[in-house]
């Protein structure tokens, strides 16, 4: 029986990143004439089970009593218990941090080979590969892995969502842990007390180098404002303390995949791109035409910034309300 | 507190994407003129390193598993005033799986004694793999703490403060530990003095060889190969909104940002 399993966390969302992971696992489960087997670790809500359960040939809800919100060692042991059981060719994990944390450690414990921010996986000639960024985006690798599971989290969002079909039934499991206290999160607070998640954003206005200095950002989160936006910004901009760190885009900072990111005095570094290569549409504006984040956009406008901004928001403002 | 910092030395990623190049045959990028730097995550686990020192004391010792070249990057760690510093000369595999890496590091690890604290980049800047702090963990079975940007210590327990999707974490831990240390404003890596890098090429450096850590060809097959590496095609072309005067241009280009919401 080949086993392909995606993992969800506990208090997982049923959202476009658990759509494409799902996707992800019931392409290659197909690939390989395989099972798509779902594994909720720890607490999750009835109505998420249930959505899950379409688009799963197997849905396992690995129940923990101490697993009712994330903690890195116990979720890692009751994942390893799950998994060894079902021997999977693959294990899928989403793009969030807990999963990127869990990947090399979980397919360390089941003897596998790990690798993340996964574009595409394919099966040639039975062995899995992975395609994914490299050299900061600048190249493409594609790697063999080589051990089974391969382990892997994925660039959920930019995924294909799964298919729905026939609900697999749901199968509750009670499983023991080892090795759990050695750490606790006893402390969760959000960055941003307002707005979206930049990596939930669809649409971002995003400021660089370029900018004048942090009262820029005022006007572009204005601009943001109008256009119903999250404001972000480039590396540059936030070393330069103009903006916090939580608003950094890039290969050090947030990977976003809005439907629109308007990137507004960035001149579009590779480490920056990094952090954008999900989003659909590009537009820049920029007084360089020469600037490398032309080469990414769909459209843009070669001027500066601070003739643009204002008569920009007035205009969108109005067609827009 | 005796603290170890892994050390990578990788190709500038600053290099514009103009000036890279891969070589098909070794799969890997052309140093071309590129230099060669310290991977920017480990460069704040080192900076967090020399603070945590700062505040409670202990020894750092710097580990590198690398070419000759990556003497370079454990002498500024040394100019940095690291207690100690280790090379492991990779005299066998070109680029080397996160797997290898992670085994050979552990081999070294255990070689120089045992430690209270690990601390690993989150990823490097060249093949961004993210995988070794993770699997550095398991190797040695340490608990592991990653995404951390901030470390206080109490006798044997460490407080810890991390980055995640939903904002900040604080994580309590026991030592021994391993955490993968990702940027923030408080670990902006401190610069060496000149009088302390000329200091640094004459401090001693343990260096080994892989058989010198035992480890066998077979440690160093690893679970993952790279098959392919290449410059992707970017399809895209820009379209320059245009106009007579330009407020024209600014109309265009509402236009398009307009459509582009209204289909949201």
């Amino acid at each position: 029986m080949i086993n392909i399993v995606s993992c969800l966390l506990p208090l997982f969302e049923f959202d476009r990143a658990t759509e494409g992971l799902l996707g992800e696992s019931q392409r290659l489960a197909k690939a390989l004439g395989g099972s798509h087997v779902v594994v909720i670790a720890g607490h999750a809500e009835d109505s998420k089970v249930s959505a899950v359960a379409e688009y799963a040939d197997r849905l396992i809800v690995a129940e923990h009593s101490d697993l009712t919100s994330y903690q890195p060692e116990l979720c890692l042991s009751v994942l390893r218990s799950v998994c060894a059981s079902l021997q999977p060719h693959a294990i899928l994990l989403g793009s969030d941090t807990y999963s990127q944390e869990l990947t090399p450690r979980l397919a360390h414990r089941l003897g596998g080979c790990s690798a993340g921010d996964i574009q595409s996986l394919a099966v040639v000639q039975d062995s899995i590969h992975a395609t994914r960024p490299a050299y900061g985006g600048k190249a493409v690798a594609v790697l063999d892995m080589k051990t089974s599971p391969a382990v892997v989290w994925v660039r959920d969002r930019s995924m294909e969502v799964a298919v729905a079909g026939e609900p697999a039934k749901i199968e509750r499991l009670q499983v023991e842990a080892e090795n759990i206290n050695t750490t606790k999160i006893v402390d969760r607070r959000s960055e941003e007390s307002s707005g979206q998640r930049l990596e939930d954003a669809s649409i971002i206005v995003s400021g660089g180098r370029g900018l004048d200095g942090p009262d820029s950002f005022e006007d572009l989160r204005q601009l943001a404002v109008t256009m119903g936006a999250e404001v972000g910004a480039s590396r540059a901009a936030c070393d330069s303390g103009w903006i916090t760190h939580s608003h950094q885009v890039g290969q050090t900072g947030k990977k976003v995949a809005p439907q629109l990111y308007l990137a507004v005095a960035i001149s579009g570094a590779s480490q920056h791109m990094m952090g954008v290569s999900d989003a659909k549409i590009i537009a820049a504006i920029n007084t360089d035409p020469d600037a490398p984040i032309f080469k990414h956009c769909q459209f843009g406008i070669v001027e500066d910034y601070k003739q643009i901004i204002g008569p920009l928001q007035e205009k969108l403002a109005s067609s827009l309300s | 507190m005796k603290i170890l910092v892994c050390v990578k030395q990788i190709l500038d990623p600053e290099i514009p994407p103009r000036d890279f190049q891969v070589d098909p045959q070794c799969l890997e990028a052309v140093r071309g003129s590129a230099s060669l730097v310290t991977n920017i995550f480990c460069e704040n686990a080192l900076e967090m390193a020399l603070q945590l020192r700062e505040q409670c004391g202990g020894e750092i010792t710097a580990i590198s598993f690398g070419s000759n070249s990556a003497e370079d990057s454990l002498r500024k760690a040394l100019a940095l005033k690291v207690d100690a510093a280790c090379l492991v000369l990779n005299d066998l595999t070109p680029h080397p799986a996160s797997s290898v890496v992670a085994r050979v590091l552990a081999a070294g690890i255990r070689k120089l004694g045992e430690f209270d604290l690990i601390l690993v980049g989150r990823e490097s800047g060249d093949w961004g793999a993210g995988q070794t702090g993770g699997l550095l963990a398991e190797e040695l079975h340490f608990p592991a703490v990653s995404f951390v940007d901030g470390i206080s210590v109490e006798g044997d327990s460490i407080t810890l403060q991390r980055q995640t999707d939903s904002g900040i974490e604080t994580v309590t831990a026991k030592t021994p530990l391993l955490a993968t240390i990702t940027n923030n404003d408080q670990n902006v890596p401190r610069i060496p003095k000149t009088r302390d890098i000329m200091k640094s090429g004459r401090k001693p450096m343990t260096t080994w060889s892989l058989a010198d850590l035992g480890l066998s060809a077979n440690d160093l097959v690893g679970t993952t190969e790279i098959v392919d590496l290449y410059i992707p095609e970017k399809q895209t072309n820009c379209e320059y909104i245009d106009g007579d005067t330009i407020n024209d241009k600014i109309d265009a280009f509402a236009k398009r940002i307009e459509d582009v919401i209204r289909t949201l």
